[in-house]
């Protein structure tokens, strides 16, 4: 199936065919929100219990309490969580309005006008300026440059933020402004999907323009929705793609609700519970029907009529379900979801969380999975951004054998480099040239006279703003021509041809005419193992590879930086060769790569510039906290191997050499991958038993491969593997990857900062986002925000840890208090004659439920079984939380058989306390309702002071 | 929709562009609670304080437990099971029949009292295997209809002794159907012994839930009689039987107040009891007992709180005693981080 937009098409006749650009996100309309809210609430099995229960108990044949106490607790829960969907929906409500009602400049009827962006239709003409967020996907026809390029950002698309170029098609090329509103053809394109970064369809402008040729399109020719135009004046496009249908409708999805792994607990326990009941009913009720039939047939006071109804038989069962249906407590709910979202506030409120730089506090957007947090087992983390400030900062430099910076930690403030440069040092002045033009560096004068860079990488940025603080400042980019102010003095370069950078070469370069003296020049850098194979036999090459050395293992990020003097004759030569093969349509990356490499030989290394991202304060100690807790880190990045490698160094997540030990698995083919991971399973496999800190790498090829082919054997890795290094890898493949850990039951929790992280944090149990630099895509997407890497260590030990032990106790309690007064009515059913009578009545066990109980116990929120303190020095004490040691089958086993034991005690007492005179059925409630309170009461007293004193328990 | 994005620019030689968060970013406001720093006291159970807390429990129970045992045995209890004694002899295959038939039901039964007997001496009847908390019985009864005389018909919840031919039964229900109808009267030496039986009810029962407008009406009106039936003329909060029935029993054996006989009973005495043994309870081998008693401060006779009192306080002194052997004995530092599970030696003798 293919779709056909005509272009600026006024008939409307596309217009039924596709939806318009409104944007829903939301999940209820006004006229379904009831039905479908229910519908929702009524999927989960403990709500559909409790409503069979209700619905019971308005026959007052067998209800033994009155049905208000439990219709009143279910419509509150009900009403509570209707409300808080609704409040959510009117926000997502709120923000398509927003979103829909942006005014646009669209083209109607051949006349600009300014419209809603929800009224754009497939096939219009859509205008916008710089800065303006594109509304839907487009098709370019028309940019204001001259070479029909535009400059956009994707970072809420693809979390890259570096600025992409996109083209016009060339049928489009030399259109004149007028004519654009004008323009008419046909657009065939697929069928909506969500794959950013693939389009192939093609186009056909009808005459006058170009004569029926057919003009393939691809991603390349278009802007889509929520990139941001940069740099570019306006551009004209033809909307493609409107509405939820857009690449990025199509891949949003809604996030599944989460559940904890304490929640899927309890529900077990729940279900175990139920059953527990079931068989009691069967019982008592099967009991119950024989004594009626033997005794109470002769007990002519209770008057059996001799022929019931045919529900006969149904009615002591019903009746003692009734009278168990207190064992699962619909309080639990309740209580349950308010001290969560009270964790959840803790966590907004704690002051040691908050971004002092800043002044960001962290916050809990998801209240409703604390406990996981207490329960990690594995962490994914981002590395830019992430682990590191992304900030990348010039530091250091060695210029032909000089180092600088070396002493004072910063060579822009080296005295020795600032006198080199006024003396006019010919080769510092060739570095900088370097650092300064080689690059894809646009530099924007703003408007009061200021200069700003958009650089595609941040190391190209963080190069040219350090040659500019070292008076080499690159002020304007002219087309071809390179303007430099070096000194007051004007240099202009021509910019002949650039070489571009592609992950296999690992450098890039330009070719520049000095406009000075006529001459061409190649400059490049690159990777140090990249250049430093290319320098002209006999240079002294070494002291470079040593400066490359020392400055990896400061984790610093290198570049080696390298020019050649070009003939003319000679540049012409390849000049024709590198057209060439830049139109072949074959191989063509290949091809260029190759002439490339042609011109990149015999170069004069000029020096290594040492470029620092810094960790963040305390990340590395962090980790190693973190880890000592038993947590298992898994760094995911889109960066190189290399630096990948030089960070996991620098900040503790692996050992260096004799300690630790890297894994390599790489590889372009199937055979090779297999091979490598064949080999590393079995080095794992046999290291796994010594104390070694043993890590893979492994780069996103080679994933795909794995995660494709092999996937038994990646798993079994990843199960060995307690640390790896995931580089160059796709945002779906870092979804994978969560996916595959949580598949083998492990409790994951994904950290990023940049909207490529966001899919990663929605598909962990727990997302994390750092506010950080890359926008907030990732901290609205995630559950958990916080400003800072290191505040991770305080979220998980302190509020995890705290949040698990609270809801084990509590959730665990609540069983108890229900299942104690349970049993007591169970007993006391053994005493009246199984007929199903209720000892107590319903005031006092909705007073009991919710005031002597349900109330009281919300004060364990604040309890506190060691001191945060304590927990941060003996990170260890998280294994407990890990390994669910508080709540689990055996401990709730435990409580169980606690409130057994407690419902036999009152009960005994009660009934021999009261044995004869005063054995009245109102006192004896009142008296088993009491020591039930106090009961429940020291336990839960006990089980605060128990707490307490853990730390003491421990050792026992 | 996403409309951030980083847009500012920054100057030459300025810090990289930083998104602004568009986060409210205010600090959140400082309270102790908020940081969850409340002041807490946590108090460590060291085997000092264990030891000493069970001995204090210990020391306190016993002597309760001793003085409770001691008065519940002081109790002096008289009692006579006299269902089956009371059947003349031609009856005794069938007692359903000879309760049901209109014969003389009167029966004599001497009680000989073995000690001294202080005023007052209460009175009670005692049932065995009467099930008042039966389901169908225990909520047959209208709590309002008692109270006050327009709600003489809310008697929905009585069924099946709710109405007799259209007109509502007051009181209404099986719990007043079945009022218990033997009657006791004693003598000693054939000087008869006056049995008081005003106040036998409680006095908020009086007050509050039985109406003194209230009149019996319809009751018992039935071919088949449950029990007793009532003077239609005496209002319902002088009913004290009815009151004193009405408060259902809790278990299938209670004794309810009869009357209080207010002279001294002398060790030897021998007490004539008369007695009209009307209550069918032969159908269901239920038991009668009449039951004279004197009282305590702790109540009737009744040694399990005495018991209890001293297995507890028992236990506890022994708990107490076998912890301090234990601390003694085998003493370590508390809080050794040694013992900690992470820095045990794995299979290094760990001697706990």
């Amino acid at each position: 199936m293919k779709r056909c937009v005509y272009i600026n098409d006024d008939e409307d006749l596309s217009h039924d065919l596709y939806c318009d650009n409104r944007i829903s996100n939301t999940k209820y309309t006004l006229l379904n929100f009831l039905p479908k809210n229910l519908w929702e609430q009524f999927s989960r099995f403990m709500n559909q219990y409790f409503l069979l229960i209700a619905c019971l108990q308005l026959w007052p044949l067998i209800t033994p309490v009155n049905p208000a106490s439990t219709w009143g607790p279910l419509l509150f829960i009900f009403a509570v969580s209707a409300s808080k969907e609704a409040w959510d929906d009117y926000y997502r409500y709120l923000s398509d309005k927003k979103a829909n009602e942006k005014q646009v400049w669209v083209v109607k009827k051949g006349v600009k006008t300014h419209i809603q962006a929800q009224d754009i239709h497939v096939g219009n003409l859509v205008w916008l300026r710089e800065n303006d967020e594109v509304p839907c996907d487009l098709v370019l026809i028309g940019t204001s440059e001259p070479q029909g390029q535009c400059h956009v950002e994707t970072s809420a698309l693809d979390g890259e933020t570096d600025l992409k170029t996109r083209v016009i098609p060339s049928a489009c090329a030399g259109i004149e402004l007028e004519l654009l509103h004008k323009i008419k053809g046909v657009i065939e394109c697929p069928q909506p999907d969500k794959d950013i970064r693939r389009f192939d369809a093609n186009m056909r402008l009808f005459p006058p323009f170009i004569d029926n040729d057919v003009c393939p399109l691809t991603i390349k020719n278009t802007i889509l929705q929520s990139c941001y135009l940069r740099n570019t004046e306006w551009v004209c496009g033809v909307a493609v793609y409107a509405g939820n249908e857009t690449k990025l409708g199509m891949s949003r999805g809604v996030p599944e609700p989460k559940l904890t792994a304490m929640d899927a607990m309890i529900d077990k326990l729940t279900g175990a519970i139920f059953v527990f009941q079931i068989v009691v009913v069967i019982v008592l009720g099967i009991a119950g029907n024989f004594l009626k039939e033997t005794e109470a047939r002769k007990q002519w006071y209770v008057q059996y009529p001799n022929a019931g109804p045919w529900y006969e038989l149904l009615v002591i069962p019903l009746r003692f379900e009734l009278l168990c249906s207190i064992m699962i407590p619909i309080s639990i709910k309740v209580s349950l979801d308010l001290v969560k979202s009270i964790y959840a506030k803790f966590i907004d409120w704690d002051h040691e969380m908050i971004d002092i730089q800043t002044g960001t506090p962290s916050l809990a957007a998801n209240t409703a999975i604390s406990e996981d947090l207490g329960q990690v087992e594995y962490i994914l983390t981002d590395k830019t951004g992430t682990l590191t400030e992304n900030q990348m900062i010039f530091k250091r430099c060695c210029i032909s054998g000089t180092f600088y910076g070396n002493e004072n930690g910063d060579a822009l403030k080296d005295v020795k480099l600032l006198n080199a440069v006024s003396s006019g040092s010919p080769d510092v002045i060739r570095f900088l040239t370097v650092m300064s033009i080689c690059n894809t560096v646009i530099p924007l004068k703003s408007k009061n006279g200021g200069l700003s860079y958009k650089a595609q990488s941040q190391d190209e940025e963080a190069l040219v703003r350090a040659a500019a603080q070292l008076h080499m400042i690159f002020s304007k980019k002219n087309a071809n021509i390179l303007e430099i102010n070096f000194n007051a003095s004007l240099l202009q370069y021509e910019l002949l041809d650039t070489l571009e950078f592609t992950s296999d070469r690992k450098k890039m370069s330009i070719v520049v005419r000095d406009r000075q003296s006529g001459k061409i020049f190649l400059l490049s850098k690159g990777a140090d193992e990249a250049i430093l194979p290319c320098a002209c036999t006999g240079e002294q090459i070494r002291t470079f590879s040593e400066a490359v050395e020392q400055y990896a293992q400061l984790g610093l990020r290198t570049l080696c930086l390298a020019w050649r003097e070009l003939p003319e004759d000679k540049y012409q030569e390849w000049s024709l060769v590198f057209k060439e093969a830049n139109s072949t349509l074959v191989d063509r990356e290949w091809k260029v790569s190759e002439v490339c490499q042609r011109l990149e030989v015999d170069l004069e290394i000029l020096g290594v510039a040492a470029i620092e991202d810094r960790l963040q304060d305390g990340v590395p100690e962090t980790i190693e906290t973190l880890r000592k807790a038993g947590i298992n880190f898994w760094m995911l990045t889109g960066d190189k191997q290399n630096t990948a490698i030089q960070i996991a160094l620098s900040c503790n997540f692996v050992s260096p050499e004799p300690k630790g030990q890297l894994l390599l698995i790489n590889g372009k083919t199937e055979d090779e991958v297999c091979r490598n991971l064949e080999r590393v399973l079995l080095t794992m496999r046999i290291t796994n038993s010594e104390p070694k800190d043993v890590a893979f790498v492994i780069d996103g090829w080679a994933l795909e491969i794995a995660l494709k082919y092999h996937r038994n054997e990646f798993t079994e890795l990843s199960i060995l593997s307690k640390t790896a290094i995931c580089c160059r890898v796709t945002p779906s493949q870092k979804a994978q990857l969560v996916g595959l850990l949580k598949s083998c039951d492990y409790r994951t929790l994904a950290i990023g900062d940049g909207g490529n992280d966001v899919r990663m944090i929605q598909q962990a149990d727990i997302g994390v986002g750092i506010s950080g630099r890359e926008g907030l895509q990732a901290a609205r997407a995630a559950d958990y925000s916080i400003g800072r890497f290191r505040f991770l260590k305080r979220l998980i030990l302190v509020h995890g840890r705290y949040s698990y032990n609270r809801t084990a106790f509590l959730s665990q309690y609540c069983f108890y208090k229900s299942l104690l007064i349970c049993f007591i009515q169970i007993f006391f059913s053994f005493v009246s004659g199984v007929s199903g009578s209720s000892l107590f009545n319903s005031v006092s066990l909705m007073a009991y439920n919710v005031f002597y109980t349900s109330i009281p116990v919300l004060v364990s929120v604040l309890d506190k079984d060691l001191s945060e303190k304590t927990v941060m020095q003996h990170p260890q004490i998280l294994f407990y939380c890990q390994a669910g040691r508080l709540l689990n089958p055996s401990t709730f086993a435990g409580w169980f058989g606690r409130s057994l034991f407690h419902a036999i005690v009152v009960f005994l007492i009660t009934i021999h306390a009261y044995a004869n005179e005063k054995s009245e059925i109102e006192e004896v409630s009142m008296v088993a309702l009491s020591g039930c309170i106090w009961l429940q009461a020291f336990v839960v007293t006990i089980e605060t002071k128990n707490y307490f004193s853990s730390y003491h328990e421990f050792s026992v | 929709m996403n409309s951030d994005g980083p847009s500012s620019t920054s100057g030459v030689g300025g810090s990289a562009d930083l998104a602004t968060p568009r986060r409210n970013s205010k600090r959140p406001k400082y309270s102790k609670f908020t940081q969850q720093e409340l002041p807490a006291c946590k108090p460590i159970l060291t085997p000092g304080w264990v030891i000493s807390s069970f001995l204090l429990v210990g020391i306190v129970f016993i002597p309760i437990g001793l003085a409770s045992l001691l008065a519940s045995r002081n109790v002096v209890e008289l009692v006579d099971r006299y269902e089956t004694a009371c059947i003349p002899d031609g009856f005794k295959k069938d007692k359903v029949k000879f309760i049901q038939s209109d014969s003389n039901k009167t029966c004599n039964r001497n009680l000989r009292v073995k000690k001294d007997m202080k005023p007052p001496i209460y009175v009670y009847y005692q049932l065995d295997n009467f099930y008042q908390n039966h389901r169908r019985y225990v909520k047959s009864r209208s709590d309002q209809q008692l109270k006050s005389k327009n709600k003489e018909n809310e008697t929905d919840d009585c069924k099946p002794e709710a109405t007799i031919n259209g007109k509502a039964i007051l009181p209404c229900g099986l719990i007043a159907w079945s009022l218990f109808n033997d009657t006791y009267s004693f003598s000693r030496s054939s000087q008869k012994l006056q049995v008081n039986k005003k106040d036998i009810s409680w006095k908020s029962d009086r007050d509050h839930k039985f109406g003194k407008d209230v009149f019996p009406k319809n009751f018992q009106n039935r071919t088949v009689k449950g029990g007793a039936t009532l003077n239609a003329s005496i209002p319902l909060n002088k009913q004290e039987d009815l009151i004193v029935w009405m408060r259902t029993a809790a278990l299938p054996t209670f004794r309810k107040l009869y009357g209080k006989i207010e002279v001294e009973l002398k060790k030897g005495d021998v007490i004539q009891v008369t007695l009209e043994n009307n209550y069918n309870t032969y159908s269901f081998n239920g038991k009668k007992k009449l039951v004279l008693s004197t009282t305590k401060w702790i109540g009737g006779k009744n040694d399990f709180i005495g018991i209890a009192y001293l297995t507890v306080g028992g236990l506890c002194f022994l708990l107490a005693l076998s912890f301090g052997i234990i601390y003694f004995v085998k003493p370590r530092r508390l809080g050794d981080p040694t013992y900690l599970s992470w820095n045990r030696n794995p299979g290094g003798g760990s001697n706990n």
